[in-house]
């Protein structure tokens, strides 16, 4: 009862990049329990997968190949039954979409103790876990202790780095039986598209929260006009219904590696974060001097956008 | 059918904040209904304007403080509120399994089809509690819905699930079922001088864990908030200083630099 059991994701037949991420991560907690690295692929080509997460640190893979794309019954039907099998001390995760939407029951059936949208942790024989997450909107960190010898953690993308190169792992079929499900996946449709796409752009002025009202987008319309470059935005804005949704920058919009990011109102939540830091240069306009924005800019302006903005579009006019 | 609400009162820290032990001091807060959870209130007051809900039931785990909270979810068109508190919460960093044990008894007593949840509290981010509270209670589920369509006479809801990305997961979810509920997913209204007038009348029962047959060793939590700081920044930005017009300048030949504009 040392071992981890990490749970791989892919989607329409490509396995996500967090889940060679999870490799990483659970060997390090591997390691630091004493165990094996297992991993678990579900449904679609787990062949092929297998194959893929071969990395050096893998102990052991296990292919369950029910169903083609996630199904949240399937997906804990077969944590539950690897659990069984491997009786692991850790069952990790992504921190993603379809990692809430079954990670939270794995948990609860299992009766673990869960942390979610976990950074990082140290795990010693004498304390036991403790890991590392944020709060309050990314404007605080905490260490939180988690009780008990078993535990299941859902990880943030991004925090670790993606394991490489071939191992020589065992892969193995196993077969799974999972009642129906009651949510059944119908299809996918892609949002966006539209008259612009965001992601080709050079030069991208991005709003957020802070622009206040609806009426207030003419200052950064005016901004991108004046600095030809397009516009887009952060999530509240598409919420809101003030921009459309191909315009939206983030995790769950595009992502975008312009010349130049202008953050005009942004403070930078990790999921905005997500689509943009690939920029090759961020400029970051905001009042608050502790936005997470200004961790990821190059260039900052602590100050009022309704003072700082028209002052800009006037050195360009 | 009736829907039951989960929300959440949440602190939002202000610009400047001191950390007090393992928490931003309170008087550094700003408490507001958690986000999620006003488009979860959205969508319940509208199946409730359709004619599909008889009933929307709002339900929190919070202090006496909350009640304003509260209050305005039931301004904005609940019909009453229960406040679950107990002094075994107090300080403590609950954890998911102590929520779902106290909103499956409170699910016992309300008997919903649907419960609606915010994906996650602004503060905490776990987003979990929902699809733990459906896997305890028996009912289906479906995680960061940003579209609801309700079929009460199929006994499906059909949503779309916002996937990373840009793509959206079209799924139908067998009810009675728990649906966490993605920002963007409607509009939310505000409260109306009406309908705070209104809210003054509504029921918030207060409620006790002895009142759910619950104990405090039933919400005992497995997690240990042991430490809060702010993260290090490791920040390079040049931050331009100067008032607005100077800042503007400078950023200008900046930019210029980069070939913007040009």
């Amino acid at each position: 009862m040392s071992d981890v059991l990490v749970v791989s994701e892919h989607r329409r037949g490509e396995l996500r990049d967090v889940s060679f991420e999870l490799l990483t991560a659970g060997r390090e907690l591997a390691d630091a329990l004493g165990g094996d690295l297992h991993v678990g692929v579900v449904a679609g080509d787990v062949e092929r997968f297998a194959d893929d997460l071969n990395r050096p640190g893998v102990d052991r893979i296990h292919a369950v190949a029910n169903g083609e794309e996630f199904d949240h019954t399937v997906y804990t039907a077969a944590v539950e039954a690897l659990v069984d099998r491997i009786d692991p001390a850790a069952v990790l995760t992504p921190n993603s979409v379809n990692g809430l939407d079954y990670a939270p029951a794995v948990a609860e059936r299992l009766d673990l103790p869960l942390v979610a949208d976990v950074l990082g942790f140290e795990y010693d024989a004498d304390d036991g876990l403790t890991v590392t997450r944020e709060m309050y909107g990314s404007k605080v960190e905490t260490a939180v202790a988690v009780e008990g010898d078993r535990f299941c953690l859902t990880l943030r993308g991004g925090e670790f780095v993606p394991a490489e190169g071939v191992g020589d792992a065992e892969i193995e079929p196993v077969e799974i039986e999972a009642p129906e499900s009651g949510a059944r996946v119908k299809g996918f449709e892609e949002v966006g598209g539209g008259d612009v796409d965001i992601a080709d752009a050079d030069v991208l002025v991005s709003v957020g929260r802070g622009i206040g009202e609806e009426e207030n987008l003419e200052l950064v319309e005016e901004l991108a006009d004046a600095l030809g470059a397009t516009l887009s935005s952060s999530r509240p804005i598409v919420d809101n219904g003030w921009l459309p949704k191909n315009r939206q920058v983030g995790q769950s919009g595009k992502v975008v590696t312009p010349d130049v990011y202008i953050a005009v109102g942004i403070s930078g939540a990790v999921q905005h974060v997500a689509g943009m830091k690939g920029s090759d240069t961020i400029v970051a306009i905001n009042t608050d001097p502790n936005a997470p924005i200004f961790d990821i800019a190059d260039y900052g302006i602590v100050g009022d956008l309704f003072d700082v903005v028209p002052e800009l579009v006037a050195e360009f006019e | 059918m009736k829907v039951l609400v989960t929300v959440k009162e949440v602190g939002e820290a202000d610009d400047d904040f001191e950390i007090e032990g393992t928490d931003i001091a309170s008087s550094d807060l700003e408490y507001d209904l958690n986000e999620w959870d006003d488009y979860a209130i959205e969508a319940a007051v509208q199946l409730a304007e359709a004619g599909i809900a008889e009933e929307v039931v709002a339900v929190t785990i919070g202090p006496e403080r909350a009640e304003e909270t509260i209050r305005m979810a039931l301004a904005k068109g609940a019909d009453r509120a229960v406040r679950v508190w107990d002094d075994a919460f107090e300080g403590t960093f609950a954890d998911v399994s102590s929520k779902v044990d106290v909103f499956e008894a409170v699910v016992d007593e309300e008997e919903p089809e649907l419960v609606l949840s915010g994906v996650q509290a602004a503060d905490t981010a776990f987003g979990a509690t929902g699809v733990a509270l459906a896997e305890r209670i028996g009912f289906d589920h479906a995680a960061v819905v940003n579209d609801l369509d309700l079929d009460a006479d199929a006994g499906v809801a059909n949503v779309h699930r916002e996937l990373e990305g840009g793509i959206e997961e079209l799924t139908e979810v067998d009810l009675p079922a728990v649906l966490t509920v993605q920002t963007g997913l409607n509009e939310p209204r505000y409260a109306s001088l009406r309908g705070i007038r209104q809210a003054q009348r509504k029921e918030i029962a207060a409620t006790d864990l002895a009142d759910l047959g619950l104990t405090p060793a039933d919400v005992e939590s497995t997690l240990t908030l042991t430490e809060m700081y702010e993260p290090e920044s490791d920040s390079d930005a040049e931050l331009i200083e100067g008032d607005a017009g100077e800042a503007a300048g400078r950023l200008a030949e900046v930019l210029r630099e980069k070939g913007v504009g040009a």
